[in-house]
């Protein structure tokens, strides 16, 4: 007994003890010392910050001038650049070039038409890796056409083509810059984690503000959405350059400026490449909530669908992306794999094999388009839908499992979601703070306890206390379901490399769709409320989970296998003893970002009506409140950065305890 | 011998740790206990050494010793904390970052333990990329470069990239590329570390043979003793980041310098290393049966002598300085000696 009960257990115990008492009785204690500030934080010592934040950003638009120009001047400057080559894509892929106003419009070239924009995608398709890549992504784009979402996926490829490159190039100067100056490095990292973690809701509003309702508000916010991993990325893959390599370029005399574009960028390019897939996955991913301030195209046809409950249009518009997210994942993740090779010898013809075949089908569509309209758009009467079907499938699901899936519901609702819930909510603020500071001490020594603390401060400050309970107890019990399905599948993937390269598969499939679309399916089936919030948030935060903890157990050194093979383990006890301990770090890794990932998710499902945190980002949203939104969403991102902090404290500790 | 300095050091010290240079400042002369209550690591420690016109000057010593360190700092890609570095005369830390590319473009070649090649280059580009960055024509830098290949023995591999190549090949690339503008001073930092012991014994004969035709001055890094005799002039042998003695390859086996030396060479194949001159004795008779010259190792005369009747001659510049009997020869090969 005496020796069971270390420090650490009487710590965490107690402070389990404690929180549970007050949780369960501060009603009463409210009651007895007539106190009500102990369960609601006082309303005259909130923090005026929306006021003070809309304030600011009033300003920033009608008065705020840098001499020459004013602010409203840069915000239309910086549209007016977006908004250039964002409308020749659309004339290219859509509309077609045309000039004068109304009436008189005379064409001067019509658009790419389908035909054309198919064989360019099978041409990277090929040129990236080979046949089979280029028949996949030849099929996604002949899907599009086929399925009759070409007008509304050629928008949305338009808003990608433009945000990838911006959101790429300005990912790499930056990290480049964060590479040279250490302090400039030290200024960007905090930076990046808020730009990370506050949802994209919050920076709707003020965006809104600036540039006004459209495309390029869409596009803005695409750019801040998928930049920030490029620019961590190219940090780390350039110091992940080898020394030597760099000493190299030195010794062979390169300037500073050579080092950097002649030596460590074509050095890094294969992991530069991870980053740039990375933008075109989140650019993707922020198509149907751009749609919200004016992107249009898939995004905005999903959204509309649901706002109509129109089941079919949006699973139809929803694959779609899914469609264009897979082929373009696929084509860039080829061309990060892509390895030099040498060029074909030969006039310029045969050495540009695609180029030339490309542009002869897009000069030959464009003549015979003319006379044979069905190649320049794809003909309506040839058009399949699936609508209907959706439709029916989901109302004779609805019909015949409609009780099933209310029990389940139920038995969760009452078993686990609703205790964990009251447990939540009835936390005092003040002891909330208290504990959590306490938790990162002890996980995280004191300065990671004084930073949590005061972002639990600043969420009571700011009078969410109640709504930030809502969202921790809806992350926590996700995430909790998320790792009890997840680990399992993970270590059953590890153990069977068929099974593995399955579940695997799935998960990379998963992890390409758009996390909007994860909502369809559960609000159809679910219908609103905390339940349907909960799914789509483990189903979207399910994979890392199984990634970690299958490339965990993998990582496993062999010879620790072998020793424990040697030594008589089971297989069961080489499970528990030696690999699981052993990939603990990775676990926790995987917990992090599947916690990351619930955050994230949680504030989109304030559309299938929850009361957390995401709930007051979309009023904020609906609202135009630009300094409720924000002031909301930086708690959301408080949560997920400590939540961040302490999981990793925990890796890094379980890593030098392991001595690896 | 009369030859001229091209590179010397002198009392050269690189300490990692807070506050380096100000410390170094106020203790001229730092124990080792000095810095490790400093909490500083004195990855080089007064260094002093003079290397000549011609020579292969071998840094040798364990990983940790310093060596790496100590190379970086001739080169200049480590900045020294304290000391002077004097290439051709003129020291080498008072350049500025631009004459230094300058010095680096014309008059200086490295080679890299990992080889260091840029992944995205082909090996012929590779071997170019130093007269690239110097803006040489892309005609004429692809001729010389070819020279440089061919010179390595990798013609008609000219198209392949570096991933595509064996470490051995890899390392020629290296090699090329290192001589592709003709420098005068010489770099090769644990060259052939990273090769297997049949490939490196290779690389080490291609070594000599480049350097039996171009003769640069040479630094030559490697934690390997049997490649450092073979190769070098003269040897450094490097402990704690201090340097222990500096002696040609037979005066390190035959008058250790310090126990650690000692226990280095302790091992060492003896005939490999000891020469005629070092066994020489006064004459003591008159049948002799043949001459050898004084700077023949043991090695290579060893069966001759060892095989006949009478003592031999030993003759330096036409002159019998003294002669080598057999039972000399036997205690050499025995070990006795």
């Amino acid at each position: 007994m005496g020796r069971w009960l270390t420090s650490g257990r009487v710590f965490w115990l107690g402070l389990f003890a404690v929180t549970w008492l007050l949780s369960q009785y501060s009603f009463q204690l409210y009651k007895a010392l007539d106190a009500r500030w102990i369960i609601r934080y006082p309303k005259k010592w909130q923090l005026p910050l929306e006021d003070s934040i809309s304030g600011f950003l009033d300003w920033l638009v009608e008065t705020a001038n840098f001499y020459f120009f004013t602010f409203r001047d840069l915000t239309r400057a910086i549209a007016a650049v977006l908004e250039a080559p964002y409308q020749f894509l659309r004339n290219l892929l859509i509309e077609g070039f045309t000039t004068g106003y109304g009436d008189s419009a005379v064409q001067l070239a019509p658009s790419l038409g389908w035909v054309a924009v198919v064989v360019c995608v099978i041409a990277i398709g090929h040129y990236a890796r080979n046949w089979a890549l280029a028949a996949l992504v030849g099929a996604c784009f002949l899907y599009l056409a086929v399925f009759g979402q070409w007008h509304s996926a050629m928008i949305t490829l338009a808003s990608v083509l433009i945000a990838v490159p911006i959101g790429a190039v300005g990912g790499l100067f930056l990290g480049i810059a964060a590479y040279r100056a250490p302090w400039f490095n030290r200024l960007l990292q905090p930076v990046l984690d808020l730009m990370q973690t506050v949802p994209v809701f919050a920076y709707l509003v003020p965006i809104l503000i600036l540039f006004g309702f459209g495309p390029v508000a869409a596009l803005v916010a695409t750019v801040i959405y998928a930049m920030p991993p490029m620019v961590r990325i190219t940090i780390l893959s350039l110091h992940s350059v080898p020394e030597e390599i760099q000493e190299a370029g030195r010794m062979a005399g390169c300037t500073k400026r050579q080092i950097m574009w002649k030596v460590l960028v074509p050095s890094a390019t294969p992991s530069l490449m991870v980053g740039v897939n990375q933008v075109i996955m989140l650019s993707l991913n922020m198509v149907i909530i751009a749609s919200m301030i004016g992107a249009g195209g898939l995004g905005f046809d999903v959204l509309a669908s649901l706002r109509r409950l129109d089941i079919g249009a949006g699973i139809e518009a929803g694959l779609a992306i899914v469609v264009m997210a897979i082929a373009l994942d696929r084509a860039s993740q080829a061309f990060a794999e892509r390895s030099q090779r040498n060029l074909p010898e030969g006039n310029l013809l045969q050495r540009h094999p695609w180029s030339s075949t490309v542009l002869l089908v897009i000069l030959a569509n464009l003549v015979l388009g003319r006379f044979v309209p069905a190649l320049q758009t794809y003909p309506d009467a040839m058009t399949l839908t699936t609508g209907p079907f959706w439709s029916d499938a989901m109302e004779w699901i609805n019909v015949n499992f409609f009780d099933t899936f209310e029990a389940i519901k139920v038995v969760v609702l009452q078993g686990l979601l609703l205790p964990v819930k009251k447990f939540f909510s009835g936390i005092p603020w003040a002891w909330g703070i208290i504990a959590t500071g306490l938790i990162s001490w002890r996980i995280g020594g004191w300065k990671l306890g004084v930073m949590a603390a005061l972002m639990m401060a600043f969420i009571a400050a700011s009078g969410l206390w109640a709504k930030a309970m809502i969202t921790i107890y809806l992350c926590g019990v996700s995430v909790l379901i998320a790792t009890v399905i997840g680990i399992p599948l993970g270590i059953w993937a590890a153990e069977k490399p068929a099974a593995g390269r399955v579940i695997l598969g799935f998960m990379d499939t998963l992890q390409t769709l758009p996390s909007f679309v994860y909502l369809i399916p559960v609000v159809m089936l679910f219908r609103v409320g905390d339940f349907s919030a909960m799914i789509a948030v483990v189903l979207y935060a399910l994979a890392p989970a199984v990634r970690y903890a299958a490339h965990g157990l993998r990582d496993v050194p062999e010879q620790m296998i072998e020793a424990g093979v040697m030594s008589g383990c089971t297989k069961r006890q080489l499970l528990w003893r030696v690999k699981l301990p052993l990939a603990t770090p990775q676990l926790l890794l995987g917990l992090n970002q599947t916690i990351m990932l619930a955050i994230s998710m949680l504030v989109i499902t304030a559309l299938v009506g929850t009361r957390d945190l995401g709930q007051e980002v979309y009023i904020a949203l609906t609202k135009a409140n630009a300094g409720q939104g924000i002031v909301a969403g930086l708690s959301v991102a408080f949560i997920a950065i400590v939540a961040d902090r302490i999981v990793n404290a925990l890796a890094e500790g379980q890593r030098r305890r392991l001595g690896l | 011998m009369n030859q001229s300095v091209i590179l010397e050091c002198r009392d050269v010290w690189k300490l990692y740790g807070p506050n380096a240079e100000t410390f170094l400042k106020n203790t001229p002369a730092p124990k080792k206990g000095d810095l490790g209550r400093a909490g500083l690591i004195g990855a080089v420690r007064a260094a002093n050494v003079q290397i000549f016109k011609g020579e292969i000057f071998v840094i040798m010593g364990l990983s940790g010793s310093g060596k790496s360190t100590l190379v970086r700092c001739l080169s200049r890609l480590v900045e020294p904390t304290a000391g002077e570095i004097h290439f051709e005369g003129e020291n080498l830390l008072n350049k500025t970052d631009k004459e230094l590319i300058q010095i680096r473009r014309s008059k200086m070649g490295m080679v890299f333990q990992q080889f260091a090649l840029l992944p995205h280059l082909t090996v012929l580009e590779n071997a170019a990329f130093p007269l690239d960055v110097q803006g040489v024509p892309k005609a004429e830098r692809l001729a010389r470069a070819q020279e440089v290949v061919e010179l390595v023995g990798l013609k008609g591999r000219e198209g392949y990239y570096p991933r595509e190549l064996s470490g051995g090949q890899q390392q020629r690339v290296g090699i090329a590329r290192s001589l592709a503008v003709e420098p005068d001073l010489w770099f090769l930092d644990e060259p052939f570390s990273a090769l297997d012991p049949l490939i490196r014994r290779e690389m080490q004969d291609e070594f000599i043979r480049l350097q039996n035709m171009l003769h640069k001055t040479i630094i030559f890094i490697t934690h390997d003793f049997d490649e450092a005799i073979r190769l070098a002039d003269r040897i450094a042998v490097m402990k704690d980041g201090a340097i222990q003695q500096v002696a040609k390859p037979e005066e390190l086996v035959l008058n250790p310098a310090t126990d650690y030396v000692a226990e280095f060479t302790r091992h060492v194949n003896r005939a490999k290393v000891i020469t005629a001159a070092a066994l020489a004795e006064p004459l003591s008779g008159d049948s002799f049966s043949g001459t050898v010259p004084a700077n023949a190792t043991i090695e290579t005369i060893g069966d001759r002598v060892e095989a006949a009747e009478h003592p031999f001659h030993v003759e330096q510049d036409g002159e019998v300085i003294g002669q080598i009997t057999r039972s000399a020869v036997i205690d050499v090969l025995v070990g006795r000696r």
